[in-house]
């Protein structure tokens, strides 16, 4: 219970800081909008590419990786907030105050969340508004999102691991970086198949190519590789869990 | 122009860059990040070259012009924070007690710009010859490009100089960011504008000036000597420098007079 206590602490803390502050929320709700608005306006055409077969239209095929960027950037957003928590010394008398501290983890996790899900409605009438068509059903949509919820909680994780780490806002890069290769090296503008050369290769062992392409199949209506994407989502959040929780363990020993 | 006022310039210039120098992420963000951007796109997006019109058979070619605008980008915010951090540290008021002229900061901060424009210049131009970018316009077209993107260095390094003595915040320099990123996404930047589908998207990036910035360095690469293009992108690009500079001085003015 104590540790659920600390947990909705932290999370009401941060999720009040966010809302109450437009530089803060702004820019997580703007930038997957810029993202979508140029790759799905400015690339349209690429569906006629030769080979290029993706039935509900170029702006549902960019639509899924928007959404996964978006959950996973949501997730680095927060963490941002975690390394100024602890360069203000905030982070310090948080970990003085909670009698269980996982509550910590636990709380921004949670915060990065709600902070998401906001994030994610938004894209979604936006898209929904300019026409894009939605080819799966309720239960297609359900596995959609909750791929979308395993990746925002492992980019949290990821972020939280580094923030308690490095314990500055000059980590920021770190954090943002690999989330931002990780995305980019799956298959962003057309099918795994049509991508040639080195970027074929490390996109088809980057583990977000899985996740990124059965996402799209469920937003067709014809789900892929379902099961390899949830094992590879659930890894993500099961070695970032450990990587956040060794993480705060060294911010305890750094006192 | 006076002896003494070159050397004002010139001791200006040399702090903006070395102030500069010594931030490693203001010189490493801004040339690592257009490079990842321009192995991304350039490898993910070559399929478009199979589309019927796309001008070249290389995304790389055809995206080379990207990078010149983004290292614009980031010289308009590195620009704007440093003088911003001068006028919140005071340096610009004990500046305005010393003989030197108002208008040989702003020459200073901007050489410091365009030095660091060069250095990003150099760059993607090795980068594309490294990677066997044909540039259609030839050695004299290099020369053309490499001194096009310092024109369009000093223009948004004096958008960015304008931003910060109209604030006096690097806060809100930063907080243009995103709309200088609109400019530089709503615009033919990732396809070429007969090849843009939708319409609204289409007539937004033919009103983008950004579009035709872009568009002037493209033709040098792709095509050749393309008049129109490279009338336009210069027209544009010089446009820019001027009303930039005009702006941002008529602020130094109002800001030493407030000091």
């Amino acid at each position: 219970m104590r540790t659920l206590a600390v947990a909705h602490g932290v999370a009401w803390r941060v999720l009040h800081n966010v809302f109450t502050n437009p530089s803060l929320l702004i820019p997580s709700l703007i930038f997957p909008l810029f993202f979508f608005t140029a790759f799905a306006g400015g690339l349209s055409r690429i569906d006629q590419v030769p080979g290029f077969d993706y039935p509900p239209g170029y702006t549902a095929f960019q639509f899924v990786f928007v959404l996964l960027q978006s959950a996973a950037f949501g997730g680095v957003f927060t963490g941002f907030g975690i390394a100024r928590d602890f360069e203000s010394g905030f982070g310090r008398r948080l970990l003085l105050s909670a009698p269980h501290r996982s509550g910590i983890v636990l709380g921004y996790a949670a915060a990065a969340l709600v902070r998401w899900l906001v994030t994610a409605l938004v894209v979604t009438v936006v898209a929904l508004l300019v026409g894009m068509e939605v080819g799966g059903s309720g239960i297609d949509l359900v596995g959609l999102y909750t791929l979308a919820v395993f990746l925002n909680v492992a980019a949290i994780l990821w972020a939280t691991g580094v923030a308690l780490r490095l314990r500055t806002m000059q980590a920021g890069p770190v954090m943002q970086m690999p989330v931002f290769l990780l995305l980019f090296f799956a298959p962003v503008y057309v099918p795994l198949a049509l991508l040639q050369g080195w970027i074929h290769s490390v996109a088809t062992y980057n583990p977000i190519t899985r996740v990124l392409e059965a996402g799209r199949g469920f937003l067709a209506g014809t789900p892929t590789e379902v099961g390899l994407a949830f094992g590879v989502a659930a890894g993500l959040v099961l070695v970032f869990s450990l990587w956040a929780v060794r993480g705060l363990r060294n911010a305890e020993q750094a006192g | 122009m006076s002896e003494s006022f070159v050397e004002q310039v010139g001791q200006l210039a040399r702090r903006s860059v070395v102030r500069t120098a010594r931030q490693p992420a203001n010189v490493v963000f801004p040339l690592v990040f257009p490079l990842l951007l321009l192995a991304v796109n350039s490898t993910g997006l070559q399929p478009a070259t199979h589309l019927p019109g796309f001008p070249t058979d290389s995304y790389l070619a055809f995206a080379l012009a990207v990078p010149f605008m983004q290292g614009a980008l980031f010289a308009t915010m590195n620009a704007g924070t440093d003088l911003a951090r001068d006028i919140q540290t005071g340096f610009l008021n004990r500046l305005a007690l010393t003989p030197m002229r108002g208008i040989a900061l702003l020459a200073g901060q901007l050489g410091g710009v365009m030095t660091m424009t060069a250095v990003q210049a150099a760059v993607w131009i090795a980068t594309g010859l490294i990677f066997g970018v044909h540039f259609a316009a030839g050695v004299g077209g290099i020369v053309v490009l490499f001194l096009f993107s310092l024109l369009i260095g000093l223009g948004f390094g004096a958008l960015g100089a304008f931003l910060a003595l109209r604030t006096g915040s690097g806060e809100a320099v930063q907080g243009m960011f995103p709309v200088f990123f609109v400019f530089l996404f709503i615009s033919s930047m990732a396809m070429p504008r007969n090849l843009i589908e939708i319409d609204w998207f289409q007539t937004a990036a033919t009103l983008n000036p950004v579009s035709y910035l872009i568009e002037g360095m493209r033709s040098l690469i792709v095509i050749g000597w393309d008049a129109e293009a490279l009338a336009l992108g210069f027209g544009v690009a010089i446009l820019i420098a001027l009303v930039a500079v005009t702006l941002a001085s008529v602020s130094l003015r109002t800001r030493l007079t407030r000091s």
